[in-house]
């Protein structure tokens, strides 16, 4: 979803512009809008029919957090729209802001992002809020996405997306090969960090990507990314050996490191009759400090310590103009969590009390068709079964609709 | 090993800088990196970024595609928007400031000439529109005599110690270019009045240089795949004598064409449209006899 803004801000005043000044003005306007940002809208929704009941939807094993875990709501809802608005600032800095409304009213900063690139030659720096480099997919945007929603690893890791209030700092070396280097530091108060009220800085993060062709047909990207972030009192609601609600919470470390891969095929590198686009990524996290049991009641609290990783893999192939089929693994292992014996001890919890982080591997197979008819807009059927809940799979199937409005400028690789 | 040496060459030139041992030129698009190669001759390394069997819409910004903008000096790609789904992610995370647009290390050869086709309506509707105009503009020599006047300004403000070099050799592409387009236009004069059904809004500059006639499109709007009512009216049209030659260019796919072609009894011509996109169209004096050569052979 990167932009240059010099272009958005040429196609914004053709757009802003009405038609008939453009006619008389042969394209060149000195209108009062003319710096306007570019505005680019996306709207999409979804009819979704799941099995199961979406609200006890819960990735066993796991420590849930976010809020973008899940297959969403059944029967007919708006997804999440995304708003867009970018231009030059100065000669020096661009800026894009995105707006996420959800079909629940919700609005919510997506990403505001002020950037510069080549003050340094080949560094650019980023500031604000944005979604994070870490790994392949999480740096884009829903609406680029091959399947209607994010894999099980993101869900479980990032609560849905991981998205940092703070600094990007990439280095792109001078050399044929694509190698880049880069680090973003920031608040770190989303999921799997938590707010802290504190002046310092909550997470750090490094990640390297290297790419290049093969031959005219195919390119790739590999990289890999470390993140380490700490969380305060970060509250989770579990039930107990009898069935009853608690409310838990975890002060700690979550330290994350992932490999991602992104190859691309096409026929001399001509993408409009067929492409092959093949995503995968690895991740895994291990969880090290306080558990806290009951924190409203007669609570205890004891050392923690998870190791957990997961895994996808997806293909999406357009095997003639328009049409694109998918299909997707997701995988997750969530280990077996490790209570001190200050936790778990005689006269206070058992492992029977927290039953959210028995021991599960999650898993997802779906498969995807969509339609697009032009660059602006896409039609998709994905059906997937579901076996993230302990023992319960789930059957889902959605058709989602994508529309892009306004400007819409180029996608990433 | 190869990528340590490239890494030692690049870190050694650039403590060696600013004499440049050649200019790094970025070519969006074959014509462009032709044309930079008949200006600069030894004193630029050029780089094409796609080929003539890659539809120009839709290159995608792959992480060489960076790599390779990093170390531009100077970029050439047509702007206009033909590059709109793939350059600005170049421009943007490559971190050059060299070839930002409106610096001296990038050119928009488009902008630099008359675009046809400018649009009075800008509404999606309308399929995949250039607000500013139709972007295909390497099928004019004309055209390409304009921008290599810019190219060759470029290329001596940027590497000033070798002005005298690209004046030369920019003198001596445009007096053989001029040549040629007299030649063309003489070898060409029977194909006035041609009446020509391109796939894709493509080839207007060429039609509208040798004065022959666009009928229509097989796209019914520009960018989207026609549909089966519109092909079945097209070929109505074509049955009734309409045209005389449907074209396709390399980059697209021959079948609906060649289908046409079958269905109305009319002459299917490949035409090169850019430098590689057929064996004869080896640079841009190729593409252009390549190109008439093969109109006047359907014409037959």
């Amino acid at each position: 979803m990167f932009r240059n803004a010099l272009v958005a801000v040429a196609i914004a005043v053709s757009i802003a512009v009405p038609a008939s000044v453009i006619a008389a003005d042969d394209g060149r306007s000195n209108a009062a809008n003319a710096f306007n940002p570019a505005i680019s809208l996306i709207v999409s929704g979804q009819y979704s029919h799941q099995q199961l009941d979406p609200q006890d939807y819960r990735i066993g094993g796991f420590i849930p957090g976010g809020d973008e875990v899940g297959p969403g709501a059944r029967g007919f809802n708006i997804g999440e729209s995304e708003l867009t608005l970018s231009a030059n600032i100065d000669p020096y800095l661009s800026g894009y802001f995105v707006l996420s409304v959800s079909g629940e009213n919700t609005v919510s900063v997506e990403e505001g992002v002020i950037q510069n690139a080549g003050l340094v030659p080949g560094v650019s720096l980023k500031f604000g809020r944005m979604l994070s480099a870490f790994g392949y997919l999480n740096e884009q945007h829903a609406h680029a996405w091959d399947f209607t929603d994010a894999p099980l690893v993101h869900q479980a890791f990032f609560g849905g997306k991981l998205q940092e209030d703070g600094l990007q700092v990439r280095w792109l070396a001078p050399t044929p090969l694509f190698v880049e280097l880069g680090a973003e530091t920031g608040r770190g108060a989303g999921f799997p960090g938590s707010e802290r009220n504190t002046n310092s800085l909550n997470s750090t993060m490094a990640f390297l990507h290297v790419g290049d062709d093969i031959g005219l047909s195919s390119s790739y990207r590999i990289g890999g990314s470390y993140r380490r972030t700490q969380a305060l009192n970060r509250p989770y609601e579990d039930l107990n050996s009898t069935g009853a609600a608690v409310n838990n919470a975890f002060t700690g470390d979550s330290t994350m490191w992932g490999l991602d891969l992104v190859w691309k095929w096409s026929p001399n590198g001509n993408v409009v009759d067929r492409n092959l686009k093949l995503v995968a990524e690895y991740m895994h996290r291990t969880e090290d400090g306080t558990l806290s049991f009951n924190t409203t009641g007669m609570g205890s609290s004891g050392a923690y310590r998870s190791s957990q990783s997961g895994w996808y893999v997806q293909a999406a192939y357009q095997f003639m103009p328009r049409w694109r089929v998918g299909l997707r693994q997701d995988r997750l292992d969530s280990g077996r969590p490790v209570f001190g014996l200050n936790l778990v001890r005689p006269g206070g919890p058992t492992v029977a009390d927290f039953p959210g982080l028995a021991p599960n591997r999650p898993q997802r197979v779906t498969a995807m068709i969509d339609f697009s008819p032009s660059e602006f807009s896409r039609f998709r059927v994905q059906v997937a079964r579901d076996e993230a809940r302990s023992g319960a799979p789930d059957n889902q199937w959605n058709l989602q609709y994508l529309m892009s409005l306004g400007t819409h400028g180029a996608h990433k690789f | 090993m190869t990528t340590v040496r490239s890494i030692l060459a690049v870190a050694l030139l650039s403590v060696c800088a600013p004499a440049f041992a050649t200019v790094n030129v970025f070519a969006c698009l074959p014509e462009w990196a032709a044309l930079a190669n008949e200006l600069g001759g030894s004193k630029v390394n050029v780089y094409q970024a796609s080929t003539a069997l890659q539809d120009p819409h839709r290159i995608e910004a792959r992480p060489s595609l960076v790599a390779r903008m990093r170390s531009a000096d100077l970029a050439i790609c047509t702007g206009a928007e033909l590059e709109i789904g793939w350059l600005p992610v170049l421009q943007q995370t490559a971190g050059n400031p060299r070839v930002q647009t409106g610096q001296p290390g990038f050119i928009a050869a488009a902008e630099l000439v008359d675009r046809l086709e400018i649009p009075t309506r800008i509404d999606r509707a309308e399929g995949d529109i250039h607000p500013q105009g139709n972007p295909h503009v390497q099928l004019n020599p004309h055209n390409i005599a304009r921008i290599a006047a810019a190219v060759t300004q470029r290329l001596e403000q940027i590497d000033a110690s070798n002005a005298a070099f690209y004046e030369a050799r920019g003198k001596d592409f445009q007096a053989r270019w001029a040549q040629a387009i007299v030649r063309w236009e003489k070898e060409a004069a029977t194909l006035k009045g041609l009446r020509i059904v391109p796939y894709h809004k493509d080839t207007v500059y060429l039609i509208k240089w040798l004065g022959m006639v666009e009928v229509m499109n097989v796209e019914a709007k520009p960018g989207i795949p026609p549909s089966a009512g519109q092909i079945s009216e097209l070929i109505g049209r074509l049955k009734g004598g309409a045209a005389d030659v449907i074209t396709r260019s390399a980059y697209q796919d021959p079948k609906a064409a060649v289908s046409l072609g079958q269905k109305t009894g009319l002459p299917v011509v490949e035409l090169p449209y850019t430098v590689g996109g057929t064996a004869q169209a080896k640079d841009l004096f190729g593409l252009f006899d390549d190109s008439i050569a093969r109109l006047k052979a359907a014409k037959k």
